[in-house]
């Protein structure tokens, strides 16, 4: 479980996010949803360390992670895979060397074991055959599914997603959200995804938290969605015609 | 961004660069692919430069002499001295500036943008210590060969522009080039080549870590890395002469 407490983080004197307090829950796929630019990549950089926060503590089950020194974040980080929104994959390594990078880097293993886990992440994420190409030679999907098993390949703790399917078509990204949701289950991981994606929402979000304007608007599951008095989710949920129209016929 | 704060940032990312390394297997490797990218790969721009260099020295001084009572082994011997104290250190050191420089910028502030070093940091990795060590030890270790290159070529180039235009008898320049040789000279000048493969490597990855933005930010962080690095080089060229020749 994921701790934030009273988070702030000020740029410029702005006040980007205030006072966010939540619970990211075990084995869980927690969605943080939100407009653009409402705070959603700023607060998972917080939670994480890339940015340092203003104000507030964040616990990873019960360790402190904001009074730690580098050593001990370091340590924590290695507890951690992460999905960047471009999927930051290394472009002057192929898809192997990027997936087992981060084994070349810690593990102990041989190189047969190495080759083994490799091998092992890639098929989780239905890739064969793609092992010596370069990123540049990847579709979207694909990339992202080589970047999830990069982040899976030393067995995480947490799981951070940001925006795992932007650019994508409708279909693979569904295909990328039921991965990450199985992966979740499976492992018994800490996942926090963000995404603007009311597919997302509805297919994956078993606990969904709403930030609006870098304040936390609304929390629940996705059941309770549908039916909130919060306007500015019922705003956020129902941005499009199709979903007004609809919701007008239900109601 | 004022001076005082650059500098400072400057001096805690090297803090950063020069702190422990994780594994010193995976550094060697590094280095080498460096040395490759960086040192072989300009192996030829040094040379083709160096040979021209070489000869317009010597027909320049030839050129200059012309009819006086000077002995024609001298120009030998200018063309060896102006090769080995300056052109070969410092005009090859401004020429690795711009190439190696803006590549390192580029492509430092490419993954910075992209978010691979964010990537680098979140598998606990020390990035700035990943990605800019090894390329400061490759240079370091390398420039000294090429500016060696560049003075042996750029000699053969002022033979060959005697040879091919008859300016003076190959046997003069052949002995002045041997003439008076202070070794010395040669320390020198790669006591330069190792302060400017410093310079070169460490001044545009500095532009390219800090990057803020897209594609246009690049770009000018590269075009920055490389007018510092040529400006400090400058500096440090009228230092160490200082120092070492004064
Ligand atoms: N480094 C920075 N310096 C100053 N302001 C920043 C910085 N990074 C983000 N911001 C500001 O913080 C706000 C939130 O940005 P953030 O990237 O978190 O939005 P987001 O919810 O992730 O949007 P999107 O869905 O488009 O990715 C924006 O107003 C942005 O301008
Ligand atoms: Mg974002």
């Amino acid at each position: 479980m994921i701790k934030v407490e009273n988070l702030v983080k000020i740029f410029n004197g702005v006040k980007v996010l205030e006072d966010i307090s939540v619970d990211f829950e075990k084995g869980k796929t927690n969605l943080v949803i939100g407009r653009s630019g409402s705070g959603k990549t700023v607060f998972m950089k917080c939670i994480v360390g890339l940015l340092e926060a203003d104000e507030g503590a964040v616990f990873y089950d019960n360790r402190d992670f904001v009074s730690m020194n580098f050593m001990e974040r370091k340590q924590i980080r290695r507890e951690i895979g992460m999905l960047f929104q471009g999927s930051a994959l290394f472009d002057s390594l192929t898809v192997e060397e990027n997936v087992m990078f981060p084994l070349n880097m810690f593990s102990n293993m041989t190189p047969g074991e190495k080759l083994e886990r490799t091998n092992s992440c890639l098929r989780r994420v239905d890739l064969a055959d793609i092992n010596k190409l370069y990123p540049g030679e990847l579709s979207g999907g694909m990339k992202k599914r080589v970047a999830i098993a990069r982040a899976i390949v030393e067995n995480p703790r947490y799981l951070f997603c940001d925006e795992p399917n932007s650019g994508l078509d409708p279909k693979t990204a569904l295909v990328i959200d039921d991965l990450i949701s199985e992966i979740t289950h499976e492992f018994d991981i800490t996942t926090v995804i963000n995404t603007h994606d009311m597919n997302s929402v509805m297919e994956i979000g078993e606990k969904v938290v709403f930030i609006h304007d870098g304040r936390k608007g609304w929390e629940g599951t996705r059941e309770e969605i549908l039916d909130t008095a919060d306007e500015n989710l019922n705003d956020f949920v129902f941005a499009s015609n199709f979903a007004k129209k609809i919701k007008a016929l239900t109601t | 961004m004022n001076f005082f704060t650059l500098f400072g940032r400057y001096f805690i990312l090297m803090g950063r660069v020069f702190s422990r390394p994780e594994k010193t297997k995976i550094y060697v490797k590094q280095i080498i692919r460096e040395i490759e990218v960086l040192g072989l790969n300009s192996v030829g721009i040094v040379i083709i430069i160096s040979v021209f260099i070489g000869a317009v020295i010597t027909l320049q001084t030839r050129y200059n002499l012309e009819s006086s009572w000077i002995p024609l082994y001298l120009i030998g011997l200018t063309a060896r001295d102006t090769l080995l104290l300056e052109f070969s250190s410092t005009m090859v050191g401004l020429i690795l500036a711009g190439k190696v420089g803006s590549n390192i910028a580029s492509e430092i502030g490419t993954m910075r943008i992209t978010e691979q070093i964010d990537a680098l940091e979140m598998m606990g990795i020390n990035s700035a210590s990943y990605l800019i060590l090894p390329k400061i030890i490759a240079a370091m270790l390398f420039n000294p060969f090429l500016t060696l290159i560049s003075m042996f070529v750029g000699l053969i180039g002022g033979w060959l522009a005697v040879v091919l235009t008859g300016a003076l008898p190959s046997s003069d320049y052949i002995f002045g080039i041997q003439y008076l040789f202070v070794p010395f000279y040669v320390t020198y000048a790669l006591v330069k080549t190792v302060v400017y493969a410093f310079i070169i490597t460490s001044v545009p990855a500095f532009y390219g870590y800090n990057v803020q933005g897209g594609a246009l930010e690049v770009g000018r962080s590269s075009t920055r890395g490389v007018v510092y690095s040529s400006i400090l080089i400058l500096l440090a060229d009228l230092i160490i002469t200082q120092l070492m020749l004064a």
